[in-house]
C-alpha cells in the first residue's frame, strides 16, 4: 500500500499532517503521539514580533464545534528561531512554519529568516485568520483579497525556495478565484479551510462570549462546507490542495481526498484526542486495504458524479 | 503517556445536584498532586464537543476521586456513568497546590514553636481541590480551618469528611439555612485578623473569580501566603490551544499549564 503523496517539493510519508495551532511546536504534543510517524506537521502560527494575543474568554463551545478567538498568541520569529526549532530539528518528518504578518515586508522578513533554518521544509502562509486585522486591504481578511493574495505570494515565491502553502478562508465569495490567485503567483499548494467568523452572546449579560467580540468556529460543524470549497478549488487549480475542516476520523479524511484534497489536516480533534492525527491515518490504511486500492493517490478527486 | 482508560469504580449522588466518581488508576494516581486536573471525554458524540476538566477530589494509592456538580449536558452524562464504564481521561493535568516554602513566604520551619496554619477557602463547589489538599495538610499534621461558602445548606458538600480528617470547618450560607449568614470572606476576614500575626499561616482558595479576588486582597493585607485555583473554558488542557488564558500581572498565563495554581499575588 502506498501513502505517499507530494505537496510541492515535500514528500509526505503519508497525507496526514498537524494543522496549524493545534499542536504548538510539536514539543507540546509529543508526549502523546510519535510525530514521526505522521506526514508533516504544521507550527502554530508565527509573527515577526511576539503577540499577546486576545484578551479572554478566548474559547467557547458550540454543538459539534468549537469558537476561538486566540489571536495568534505567539513570541514572535526570534523566540521561534532561538528556542522553539531546537524541538522541531530533531523531528524525521516535514517542518512547515506557518506564518502571518500585517505588511507584505513582515511575510517577506518571515520566510526569509526561516529559509535559512535546515529544517524547515515549507512555509504555510496564513492570510485567513479572522481574530485579527489584516492591514493591506480593504476587506476583513487578506484572503479575502484576490489581489492582495497574489502579491504576498509573489513576493513570497521571489524570497523563498522553500514549498509554499497559501491558507485560504472558506469566508468568501469565490474560493475558485482566490485559488486560482494562489497559484498563478506561484505558490506550491494552497490549504483551505481557515475557520468561518462567527460570534455568540451571553443572554443574561448580553455580552459577546468571546472576548475578542468575534471569532472562528472550527470543528465538525464546519466539515461540510469545508469540503465543499476543497472540491470547488479542485475544479479550478491545478496545484495540489490540503483539505481542513473537522475532521474527526478516517472517514472524515478520506472525503477530503476524494473532494481533491492531496493530503489533509487534523486540527480541532487534536484538542479532544491528541492521539487523533494517528488514529486517522490507521483508518486510512484500513480504508485503503478494505477498499483495495493500491495508493491513497488513486483516491484524490475521485468523488464519482 | 498522559491520555488513558480509566475504569469506574463508582459514580454516587452525594446531594441534589453533586455527584462523586471514582476510577481506578494505580499509575497515575502515585503521581497525582492536590490542585491537579483531568480532562474527561464524557462521550465520543459531537454534543457535548470538548473535553471537561475536573480536579483531583480525592487521591489514594490506586484511585482517584473527581467530585462534579450537574451543570449541563457533559456533566448530565456523565452523573448517568456506571461502575465498570470506561472513561477516557487526559491526567494528572496542570500544577498543584506547593506547601513548600518560597523565597518570599515564610518557610514552615520557621515557625518551629507552633504549628503552621492552612486556611482552605471554598466558594461553592471550590471544595473539589481542596479536599484532596486538607487531605494532605491534615497528613502533616498542620492545623487545617476550611471555609466553606454556599448558596444554601443544601449546597454543601464535603464538610462532614473534612471535619474527620481533623480539620475545622467553617459554613457560611447566602440565605443563613446554616451558618453564617453572608459570605465566606467576612468568616474569613475574621480569623485572618485574630492570625494576622501568627507566622506559617498560609491560605488556599478555589471558588470564584470575585471571591478568590477578595481574598487575595485579604491574603496581602495580612501578607499571607496564598494560592487560588483559577478555573476558565478549556479546548485542549495541554497547553497547545492556548484558549484558557488569563490575565496575571505577568501577561496572560494558561490555566492548564501554568496553573489552575497561581500565587494570588499574580492574579489581577
Amino acid at each position: 500500500m502506498n501513502l505517499k503523496v507530494k505537496i510541492g517539493k515535500l514528500k509526505l510519508e503519508n497525507p496526514v499532517i498537524l494543522a496549524s495551532g493545534t499542536a504548538g511546536f510539536g514539543k507540546e504534543i509529543k508526549d502523546f503521539i510519535d510525530i514521526n510517524k505522521l506526514g508533516a506537521i504544521v507550527t502554530k502560527t508565527i509573527t515577526l514580533n511576539k503577540r499577546k494575543g486576545n484578551p479572554p474568554p478566548r474559547i467557547i463551545e458550540t454543538p459539534g464545534g468549537l469558537l476561538n478567538s486566540i489571536g495568534l498568541d505567539n513570541d514572535g520569529l526570534k523566540d521561534f528561531m532561538f528556542e522553539k526549532i531546537s524541538f522541531l530539528e530533531k523531528l524525521k518528518i516535514p517542518v512547515v512554519v506557518s506564518i502571518a504578518g500585517d505588511t507584505i515586508d513582515k511575510f517577506v522578513k518571515l520566510a526569509k529568516e526561516l529559509s535559512k533554518a535546515r529544517c524547515i521544509r515549507a512555509i504555510e502562509v496564513n492570510l485567513s485568520c479572522p481574530n485579527i486585522h489584516h492591514k493591506g486591504t480593504k476587506f476583513p481578511l487578506l484572503a479575502q483579497d484576490r489581489k492582495a493574495v497574489e502579491k504576498i505570494i509573489s513576493r513570497l515565491r521571489k524570497t523563498t525556495t522553500n514549498t509554499l502553502i497559501a491558507k485560504l478562508s472558506p469566508n468568501v465569495t469565490d474560493i475558485k478565484e482566490i485559488a486560482k490567485a494562489a497559484e498563478r503567483a506561484g505558490a506550491d499548494a494552497i490549504s483551505l479551510i481557515n475557520t468561518y467568523p462567527g460570534m455568540l452572546v451571553d443572554i443574561n449579560t448580553m455580552k459577546p462570549k468571546l472576548g475578542g467580540v468575534t471569532g472562528g468556529l472550527s470543528g465538525p460543524s464546519v466539515k461540510p462546507l469545508a469540503l465543499k470549497c476543497v472540491w470547488d478549488a479542485y475544479n479550478a487549480i491545478n496545484i495540489p490542495i490540503i483539505g481542513i475542516g473537522g475532521i474527526m476520523d478516517a472517514g472524515d479524511a478520506v472525503e477530503f481526498l476524494i473532494c481533491g484534497a492531496s493530503a489533509i489536516q487534523v486540527g480541532t480533534a487534536n484538542f479532544v484526542n491528541p492521539h487523533a492525527s494517528l488514529e486517522i491515518l490507521d483508518g486510512i490504511k484500513e480504508y485503503l486495504k478494505k477498499k483495495k486500492i493500491k495508493s491513497v493517490k488513486n483516491l484524490i478527486g475521485r468523488l464519482k458524479i | 503517556m498522559k491520555q488513558f482508560k480509566a475504569k469506574i469504580i463508582s459514580n454516587k449522588k452525594i446531594a441534589p445536584e453533586h455527584y462523586i466518581l471514582s476510577f481506578k488508576t494505580p499509575r497515575i494516581a502515585k503521581d497525582t498532586k492536590p490542585g491537579q486536573f483531568f480532562s474527561v471525554r464524557v462521550s465520543r458524540a459531537y454534543e457535548p464537543f470538548l473535553r471537561r476538566p475536573f480536579s483531583a477530589h480525592k487521591i489514594t494509592q490506586d484511585r482517584i476521586e473527581i467530585l462534579y456538580k450537574v451543570v449541563g449536558k457533559a456533566t448530565e452524562i456523565l452523573s448517568m456513568k456506571k461502575k465498570d464504564d470506561i472513561l477516557d481521561v487526559l491526567g494528572p493535568l496542570g500544577n498543584g497546590f506547593s506547601l513548600e516554602p518560597t523565597a518570599d513566604s515564610p518557610s514552615l520551619d520557621y515557625a518551629r514553636d507552633r504549628q503552621p496554619t492552612a486556611l482552605l477557602v471554598a466558594g461553592g463547589h471550590g471544595v473539589a481541590p481542596l479536599y484532596a489538599l486538607a487531605r494532605q495538610v491534615t497528613n502533616r499534621k498542620s492545623r487545617t480551618l476550611v471555609f466553606i461558602g454556599a448558596r444554601t445548606k443544601k449546597h454543601i458538600v464535603n464538610d462532614k469528611e473534612l471535619r474527620k480528617l481533623g480539620a475545622k470547618v467553617y459554613i457560611s450560607t447566602d440565605d443563613g439555612s446554616r451558618g453564617y449568614k453572608g459570605s465566606v470572606i467576612d468568616l474569613l476576614k475574621r480569623k485572618a485578623r485574630a492570625m494576622s500575626y501568627e507566622l506559617g499561616v498560609r491560605i488556599y482558595a478555589c471558588g470564584p473569580k470575585p471571591m478568590l479576588k477578595e481574598v487575595a486582597k485579604l491574603a496581602r493585607r495580612y501578607k499571607m501566603p496564598c494560592q487560588v485555583s483559577l478555573e476558565e473554558y478549556m479546548a485542549c488542557g495541554i497547553g497547545i490551544c492556548l484558549g484558557c488564558a488569563v490575565k496575571t500581572r505577568t501577561g496572560f498565563k494558561l490555566v492548564c499549564k501554568d496553573g489552575p495554581v497561581f500565587d494570588a499575588g499574580e492574579i489581577i
